[in-house]
């Protein structure tokens, strides 16, 4: 809700009210020169450093070919005791995607978000000396990613398939396990004329004993039928996860690392 | 040497002969741009006895009305016909320069077209603003089909087939041995994917190749003699099929299947790497939806 409710201020405001005369100073001067660093450094960040770092590794593609399906990956292991990632757009109307509480895991995520115009796409990485180690770029796009009915509301088939989930999982090197999570949701927006906000929430990944390995808080702007790539540490055992919606849902699955079955692999 | 035209603020569209009675205007080898103008189909003049054949229209209509004059001075005849090979704004936008009963498409691209024709025309729009001044939409109205067809005594064998979008028209022209291919076959160029079936594709190219011809005009990419465009293009969508479904397979998410190395075969196609991101966001989640195996707790 506050993301929302920031989001309805930073649009009715002019971006000179914004800024401020007091808060100009405080924050480091942002390398991407967006409109909306300030506002988004207080909210986000507030008195914490901040440091824009190389080391954090935001993977985007040339071309935003499709805006609500965005593909971004933060890469953060080359900063030592990471705490949480999150990636945010600056002009997006709901600027923060997901917040990502990595406990056990290896900082590294992927997932797709929407995009409603040309913006800033950053991943903010908290470590656990209080900084917050930045790194973004941006990316020309049409609009509409966030304010366009999803393809399944149009469709008409969103209730037929909600919450279905499909997961696989890798052993990589490192003892780690490479996860990746699909789920058929609309992750409405609320931006769209007569369809309110409904979207994942939370996502919950946990080992065979039920410890939490990580943690993602899910807004609005994360694209329809989200897809989430994180690594978490190898035990050896099936690990599960569960993501709850704004609705009290909640879509639960397991993976257990191992190769692919291809068999259902068309000729 | 055939050039694509600089940016000077107004098309200048230049024919090159490369058969009798057929002219190549080369389109840019880039994405579509202002700095092109959008002008980066390349677009075929064929002569017949009662004006030439346009076989496909540019991107709006001031490169329409271009292609349309440039037509004219090299076959001293008003554009008798145009052909819109299929749904794409960079071929078929143009149309708005002609009167909407000489352009004729496959009824698969007009449908494709009553469908996205304003999307594409808001997004030609946004990335060429006033190049695309005045572009109104003009549907193809005139059916094609397989076929041979004469125009102005001119043989035409009509090539009616999908897997580029739904409908892709491509011709041969008896006298000369020319297959204009539209976006069928990319020369040099990375094929795009937004609306392809890469099985149909696939089939499409193999259909082509039965088709006796010595020449051969690709939708994007240079004039090709030496018969290697089917080729390249289908070589590239195998492997770009092949690409996406190991990404899946072996884990990546579509940054990553973004970033996986290129062959160095395909080192002579321009834009290669932009096009291989376009498609693992066209192709990807369908993939990932055929491959994932569904769970529950």
């Amino acid at each position: 809700m506050t993301t929302r409710l920031a989001a309805m201020i930073a649009c009715a405001l002019p971006t000179a009210v914004l800024a401020g005369p007091a808060a100009a100073s405080t924050f480091p001067a942002d390398p991407l020169d967006s409109p909306m660093w300030e506002f988004h450094a207080q909210r986000l960040f507030g008195k914490a450093h901040i440091v824009f770092d190389q080391a954090v590794r935001v993977q985007i593609p040339v071309i935003a070919e499709n805006q609500r399906v965005f593909p971004v990956t933060v890469d953060a292991r080359n900063l030592p005791a990471v705490e949480r990632i999150v990636i945010f757009a600056d002009l997006n109307p709901i600027p923060v995607a997901i917040d990502y509480t990595t406990l056990s895991s290896a900082p590294f995520i992927a997932t797709r978000i929407k995009l409603d115009q040309r913006t800033p796409v950053r991943a903010a990485v908290l470590t656990s000396d209080g900084v917050w180690h930045l790194a973004g770029q941006w990316i020309d796009a049409a609009g509409g990613g966030c304010s366009a009915p999803p393809v399944s509301r149009v469709k008409g088939d969103w209730a037929d398939h909600l919450g279905e989930a499909r997961a696989a999982a890798w052993n990589q090197d490192g003892g780690q396990t490479r996860l990746r999570m699909t789920f058929r949701h609309p992750m409405d927006t609320g931006l769209v004329e007569n369809i309110a906000a409904y979207n994942i929430e939370r996502l919950t990944i946990r080992d065979r004993g039920g410890i939490v390995l990580g943690q993602i808080s899910v807004n609005g702007s994360v694209a329809e039928d989200p897809a989430f790539t994180v690594m978490v540490r190898n035990d050896g055992h099936p690990i599960a996860f569960e993501a709850t919606d704004s609705a009290g849902l909640q879509f639960a699955g397991t993976a257990t690392a191992g190769a692919l079955r291809m068999a259902s692999a068309n000729p | 040497m055939i050039r694509a035209q600089p940016f000077a603020e107004a098309y200048l569209p230049r024919a090159e002969l490369v058969a009798d009675g057929i002219w190549l205007v080369r389109g840019a080898d880039e994405p579509i741009s202002f700095a092109n103008g959008g002008a980066i189909a390349n677009v075929a003049i064929i002569a017949t006895d009662d004006g030439p054949v346009l076989f496909d229209a540019g991107v709006s209509l001031a490169h329409g009305q271009a292609l349309a004059a440039l037509a004219l001075k090299v076959t001293g005849r008003p554009v008798a016909r145009v052909i819109i090979s299929h749904l794409h704004p960079d071929h078929a936008l143009g149309a708005a320069a002609f009167a909407p009963q000489i352009v004729h498409s496959l009824p698969a691209t007009r449908a494709d077209l009553e469908r996205d024709a304003e999307g594409f025309s808001d997004a030609m729009y946004r990335l060429l603003s006033g190049w695309m001044k005045g572009t109104a939409l003009v549907l193809p109205q005139g059916d094609l089909g397989d076929g041979l067809v004469t125009i102005g005594g001119r043989a035409l064998r009509l090539l009616a087939l999908k897997g580029h979008s739904q409908g892709d028209l491509a011709l041969l022209d008896v006298a000369t041995g020319t297959l204009v291919a539209g976006d069928l076959v990319f020369h040099n160029r990375a094929p795009a994917t937004p609306h392809a079936n890469i099985a149909q594709w696939q089939a499409a190219l193999d259909h082509l190749e039965t088709i006796p011809h010595r020449l051969l005009m690709p939708g994007h990419g240079p004039f090709d003699r030496a018969r290697e465009a089917i080729g390249q293009t289908r070589d590239w969508l195998a492997w770009l099929d092949a690409s996406l479904r190991q990404s899946v397979a072996s884990g990546l998410d579509m940054t990553e299947a973004g970033e996986v190395p290129i062959p160095p075969r395909f080192a002579t196609l321009a834009f290669a790497r932009y096009e291989l991101q376009r498609s693992v966001s066209h192709f990807f989640p369908a993939i990932e939806a055929e491959l994932l195996p569904k769970t529950a707790p």
